[in-house]
């Protein structure tokens, strides 16, 4: 062995990368857990000298005070964990009456942007950029205060055909009223869905093993919708209206949806919408059009081109910033709390925090459920991608 | 002798297809169903504009200075914003110190003003904007707070209406764009542990609302801190506001960082570029046009999500608005209100997208398909 005079001067160790990794890790880690010892220790004091319980024992104490809105049996000396389900129910109910509204005004808009027709494009295209360019939480006052809370008092209602009320308290709608008997146009239409699911893999072996098409989706139409109709004929019609009747100073009768609730789907809907609509139009526009002209020359029509080439091809593209955008709209259901729509925001981390005081405990429930709600969404995106996602070499 | 052939003029086409007539009938009469279309959106206007106009403009009040003068009309009522406009602009600034909203204003117009301008070189340009960066926030402070320099004091629960809303989102900018780079660098970097905290971070901001850490920065935080300690209100909301977008900024740069080839990174390395001049020279000038859409995208959404902070109790331009439209002597006018302040808000969010996609098409150095 011989060692060579002029061999690299070893470099000190601090230009090691692998020291230096180990060190900065070590570095974050250390400041990480200090920090988070530190403020742990400067919460321990404080609630000490405020006297704040801490424990999530408040639950189960009565809450005292009434919600205008409830999908559970709720009464003021329910508990404070009875509060938390009813108000998540209020934001699962919102999130999901917003998410179905909000896809289907967008894909119409989205539509609506590509149409031939200069001015449903131009139309579009005006709502569009109006309505994804203002603030949500203003959209939300504009229609709570300066529509809905302007409308007049009871006696005074707009009415639609004295079946459908509007005034200062709400939207009122006949409210149905299910008979015994109903309970058969239900059964019959779970038996649709059923033969319909029968239908459908039939007719796909079919055209597997012979290549000829069956009418599937009319078939499915008249199948879901004939038989609970003709059931529930039969059956004597069980379901009769109950419509809302002005007694007194207040209607009385029939289903209503508060104002809270009717000008936060409102803007959740019309915002959401602008946003889905961009994003259908774009997904729509990423399926080159190539495809188009390769379905044509190999004789489909237009409207199977759509159906076979196009949609599958553009939902690729729209799903995941759909599924982005659901999330949105669930998160930005939490503006309730600015006109006191009773959901989780509102309710628990305002309402429950204000008359306990453990803002801590109330706090950290509010973020865990929206935490889990997102990565939950976040796991199933991520599911489809995987097998949506082209093979690529 | 055949006759030599004279070929004729082409005849012009017909007038069914060009000019006016030819336009119509491609872009609104193409077909029966656009034909229905065309009458559908030409309903809809009928019933919309007339209305519209004669509230807005026709019937609508512009002069007087109480609501005395809107009695007359069925119109929208002007006045009121006239009335209010000072207040909308700054909030309860004291009346004889807004020259000083005035002259940060101005200053920050004629400082940046240079960046717009083509014809100056790109490397003044960078100098003047990263002076501006450092000492703009300093001297604006300064000037709108006081304390200095005989300037009276101005507490920041004076501040409000638009300038409020300008400082929260000029504050969240600055802070919320490097804040995210080095997010992303961290999500993306080879280090475990460094991987490990921004994935957390970034995954727990992006996962709860916006409205939830405010509310955690206004009854959380003051527990957090030691006894004594106490935060001015807008500096926790500007932290919430902050730390938040950070998270949505540092995944859209993750997504320009990922679209950069290994080669870049790689050609780098074997230039003998350390990581921090790797990324700041080659990697992020490269990843971060790409992502200029969605930079501005996630800066429009932090403006118009300043209007939150009216939840814990800020006065900013929207809830400087709601306020005045609550003022027992102005009730009535909360559309005039709102109107007005989302066309303040569409103005500032529209012309930020339009500059981006103005932006994105000067940068852009590759080949247009």
């Amino acid at each position: 062995m011989m060692t060579t005079d002029h061999a690299p001067a070893k470099p000190p160790f601090w230009n090691n990368p692998q020291v230096r990794a180990v060190a900065f890790q070590a570095i974050a880690l250390i400041a990480t857990v200090s920090f988070g010892l530190y403020l742990f220790a400067n919460t321990q004091a404080n609630l000490q000298r405020l006297g704040i319980a801490s424990g999530f024992d408040f639950l189960s104490s009565p809450a005292g005070f009434d919600i205008i809105q409830s999908l559970i049996p709720y009464s003021a000396t329910a508990s404070y964990g009875q509060v938390f389900w009813v108000a998540l129910l209020n934001t699962l109910l919102v999130a999901a009456l917003g998410v179905i509204l909000a896809t289907l005004l967008g894909f119409v808009i989205g539509v609506a942007r590509l149409s031939k027709n200069w001015l449903i494009a131009r139309l579009a295209l005006i709502y569009v950029e109006t309505f994804r360019n203002i603030p949500l939480l203003l959209q939300i006052f504009f229609w709570y205060f300066a529509v809905l809370r302007s409308m007049p008092a009871p006696r005074l209602s707009y009415s639609l055909g004295d079946v459908v009320f509007l005034n200062i308290r709400g939207l009122y709608l006949p409210a149905p009223q299910v008979e015994p008997g109903f309970g058969w146009a239900i059964a019959a239409f779970g038996i649709a869905v059923f033969l319909t699911l029968v239908l459908v893999r039939w007719a796909r072996q079919r055209q597997a093993a012979t290549g000829r098409q069956f009418p599937v989706v009319s078939a499915a139409l008249a199948l879901l919708l004939c038989l609970p109709l003709l059931t529930f004929w039969l059956a004597g019609s069980p379901l009769h209206w109950q419509l809302p009747e002005l007694q007194g100073f207040n209607f009385r009768g029939g289903w209503v949806l508060i104002p809270e609730m009717a000008s936060l789907l409102l803007a959740l809907t019309i915002y959401t919408a602008a946003f889905i609509a961009e994003i259908v139009r774009a997904g729509i526009q990423a399926v080159s059009h190539g495809q188009t002209e390769a379905s044509f020359s190999l004789g489909m029509n237009p409207g199977k081109t759509l159906r076979l080439i196009i949609l599958p091809q553009a939902l690729r593209v729209i799903i995941p910033p759909l599924t982005n955008q659901y999330l949105n709209l669930t998160k930005n259901s939490s503006l309730a709390a600015a006109i006191g729509y009773p959901d989780l925001v509102s309710s628990f981390a305002g309402t429950v925090l204000n008359q306990t005081g453990q803002a801590i405990e109330c706090i950290a429930i509010t973020m865990a459920v929206y935490l889990s709600i997102s990565l939950l969404i976040s796991l199933l995106m991520n599911l489809y991608n995987r097998r949506a996602a082209l093979v690529e070499r | 002798m055949a006759e030599p052939h004279i070929p004729h003029p082409d005849l012009p086409p017909p007038v069914s297809s060009v000019g006016p007539i030819g336009w119509l009938r491609r872009n609104l009469l193409s077909s029966p169903l656009n034909i229905v279309l065309t009458l559908l959106a030409l309903y809809l206007l009928t019933i919309a504009i007339p209305p519209l106009l004669s509230w807005a403009v026709l019937n609508a009040t512009w002069s007087g200075d109480s609501r005395d003068a809107c009695q007359a009309s069925h119109g929208a009522c002007w006045v009121f914003i006239r009335v209010h406009f000072d207040q909308f602009m700054y909030g309860f600034y004291p009346e004889g110190q807004r020259w000083r909203v005035d002259l940060s204003a101005l200053l920050l117009i004629f400082s940046a003003a240079p960046l717009f301008i083509r014809a100056v070189p790109s490397l003044v340009k960078l100098r003047l904007s990263l002076s501006i960066l450092v000492l703009y926030p300093l001297i604006a402070f300064l000037l709108l707070s006081g304390g200095r320099f005989g300037l009276s004091v101005v507490e920041t629960s004076r501040w409000g209406g638009l300038l409020l809303t300008l400082v929260i989102a000029g504050v969240g900018m600055t802070a919320a764009l490097p804040l995210g780079i080095l997010l992303a660098l961290g999500r993306r970097s080879q280090l475990p542990a460094i991987q490990t905290l921004c994935v957390t971070f970034i995954e727990f901001w992006r996962g709860v609302p916006l409205i939830t850490v405010l509310f955690m920065s206004s009854v959380m935080l003051p527990l957090f801190l030691p006894t004594g300690m106490n935060f001015d209100k807008l500096l926790r909301a500007l932290i919430g506001v902050s730390l938040f977008q950070a998270a949505y900024m540092a995944e859209v740069v993750r997504g320009g960082l990922q679209a950069i080839p290994k080669g870049q990174f790689e050609a780098a390395a074997a230039l003998g570029l350390g990581f921090w001049k790797m990324m700041g020279l080659i990697v992020l000038p490269q990843a971060l046009k790409l992502v200029i859409p969605g930079i501005v995208n996630t800066f429009i959404a932090l403006f118009k999500d300043t209007s939150l902070v009216l939840i814990i109790g800020l006065f900013d331009l929207l809830n400087t608005v709601h306020n005045a439209t609550t003022n027992p002597a102005w009730l009535g006018f909360s559309t005039e209100g709102y109107v007005f302040a989302a066309a303040v808000y569409w103005l500032f969010c529209f012309g930020m997208s339009r500059y981006s996609q103005s932006l994105e098409k000067r940068l852009h150095t590759g080949h247009k398909r």
